[in-house]
């Protein structure tokens, strides 16, 4: 049925091989464009996540607009959120990336907080007294500790990014979501079924890069599982981010 | 600036309110299918999420499904059950996407409500001879609620979300506005569509909040020692 020659192009199956040989680089092109929003999106959000969670630890004043604004992006619906973009940059990818950045913030900030909130204050201590800066104290020490539960807010980020990007095909930069809006207007069903597996699978091998990632930036949370500080703040901190399920 | 003018001018057109594409008809079709979905998806997930809360089996299912669930693009879900064999019936697709994406949240929320009761309190309910029905019914549940509204909160701003999303492939709702704004190149129109839906999805997650405040504060019971502490 599937792999014999163009058939199943002809008959329109769900799977097809003829698809992907033909049409690789209509897929590749796509991926690309998918990867390149993520990367782009995931990466402008960290740089803007990083300023506004030291604000917000800084200045007790901060941090209620902070989260609350972000809380209040989180909730509106990405194809609302697009679409409010589309005036301000006209149809171009900054519309999907922007909306992508705002969606990430919410993770990015909260988990960043949360992780250096969980830095023992001994550990604080300890570097004060042998002589460390408050900026040495905030990459040396408070920042790796803080990693696993900032690392597990950057992949809550990635995959969903990964998975949203596919409305941005709204506006025409969606990545493999516009190869599956076009196979819904033209009623192409290996086009849609390629597309979305792809899109999928992008999702599932960023979380185990970025687990990977994670695991070598982080040896010491490695061995012994019931240390306390940085490895029981990240594990702790990532199941409670199950229960914040992602709702865009 | 012009947008903000003419998307005003918009929304204040009568003709654009009334008739099977004005807001009002959008609007009611949003609210029917978040209502119908989301109350659909609690029934199924969550009397499973306190069986499996209660009994601890099967915790890696409830807590990973939130995980698999966002690395799903919903979108590409709509469009494949919408080309699939259900597609010829009508908002099906929909209907069944809807549910699909409302249940991680519920199921998992609640889960991890049921598995936080401390366990010491149920072991006395136990030891006061009640009986696993009553286990659930009078401690575990009341304790698990703020949880438990939190997931309802959750897949009810998901389900509005997601209701927009549909009308990408031809469903009905509030996003019609915005995909019909696109096709006729209307700036002001997409602008007001996702004005309309951005209202809605705030106004929804207030609601809820607003309930689980009440709820909270019913729940707060002299006996209650958990909700208590936490107050």
């Amino acid at each position: 049925m599937a792999g014999q020659g163009g058939n199943c192009l002809i008959d329109n199956d769900w799977i097809c091989g003829e698809y992907v040989r033909t049409r690789s680089h209509e897929l590749v092109d796509a991926t690309v464009q998918h990867i390149g929003i993520t990367l782009a999106s995931v990466g402008i959000g960290l740089l803007i996540a990083f300023p506004l969670a030291l604000a917000a630890r800084r200045w007790r004043g901060v941090a209620g607009p902070v989260l609350g604004l972000t809380t209040v992006l989180y909730t509106i619906p990405s194809l609302a959120m697009f679409s409010l973009l589309v005036p301000v940059f006209g149809l171009s990818a900054a519309v999907v990336v922007t909306g992508l950045v705002l969606y990430s913030l919410t993770i990015l900030v909260r988990n960043i907080l949360a992780g250096l909130a969980a830095v023992p204050e001994e550990a604080r201590e300890a570097a004060r007294g042998m002589g460390y800066g408050p900026v040495r104290l905030l990459f040396g020490v408070e920042l790796p500790l803080a990693l696993p539960a900032v690392m597990a807010g950057v992949r809550i980020a990635t995959v969903s990014t990964v998975s949203l990007t596919t409305v941005g095909a709204l506006t025409g930069y969606g990545g493999l979501g516009n190869l599956i809006y076009e196979g819904l207007h033209s009623i192409f069903k290996a086009q849609v079924l390629t597309a979305s597996v792809l899109c999928v699978l992008l999702a599932v091998v960023a979380d185990v890069l970025l687990l990977g990632l994670q695991r070598l930036l982080t040896p010491w949370t490695r061995k012994p599982r019931a240390r306390r500080g940085a490895g029981g703040a990240g594990t702790a901190l990532s199941a409670r981010d199950e229960r914040k399920e992602a709702v865009v | 600036m012009g947008v903000v003018s003419r998307t005003w001018t918009w929304l204040a057109t009568g003709s654009h309110w009334s008739g099977p594409d004005g807001v009002w008809h959008r609007l009611a079709e949003h609210l029917q299918l978040t209502v119908v979905c989301l109350a659909l998806s609690c029934a199924i997930a969550l009397p499973l999420a306190i069986v499996l809360g209660h009994t601890g089996r099967g915790g890696a299912l409830a807590v990973n499904l939130s995980n698999a669930g966002r690395a799903v693009p919903t979108f590409a879900v709509l469009v494949l059950l919408t080309l699939g064999p259900l597609g010829t019936y009508d908002s099906w697709p929909t209907v069944i996407a809807l549910v699909l994406f409302a249940i991680p949240p519920l199921l998992t929320n609640a889960y991890v409500g049921m598995r936080e009761v401390d366990r010491d309190v149920v072991e006395a309910a136990r030891g006061m001879g009640m009986s696993g029905r009553q286990v659930i019914g009078r401690v575990e549940l009341p304790l698990a609620m703020p949880l438990v509204m939190t997931g309802v909160r959750s897949a009810a701003v998901q389900v509005v979300a997601t209701v927009s999303i549909a009308a990408m492939v031809g469903g009905g709702g509030l996003g019609r506005i915005i995909t019909a704004g696109f096709r006729l190149t209307d700036t002001p129109q997409v602008v007001a569509g996702a004005l309309l839906v951005a209202v809605l999805a705030l106004v929804v997650e207030a609601v809820f909040v607003v309930l689980e405040r009440w709820l909270g504060r019913r729940n707060r019971h002299p006996l209650n020692p958990k909700v208590a502490e936490s107050t």
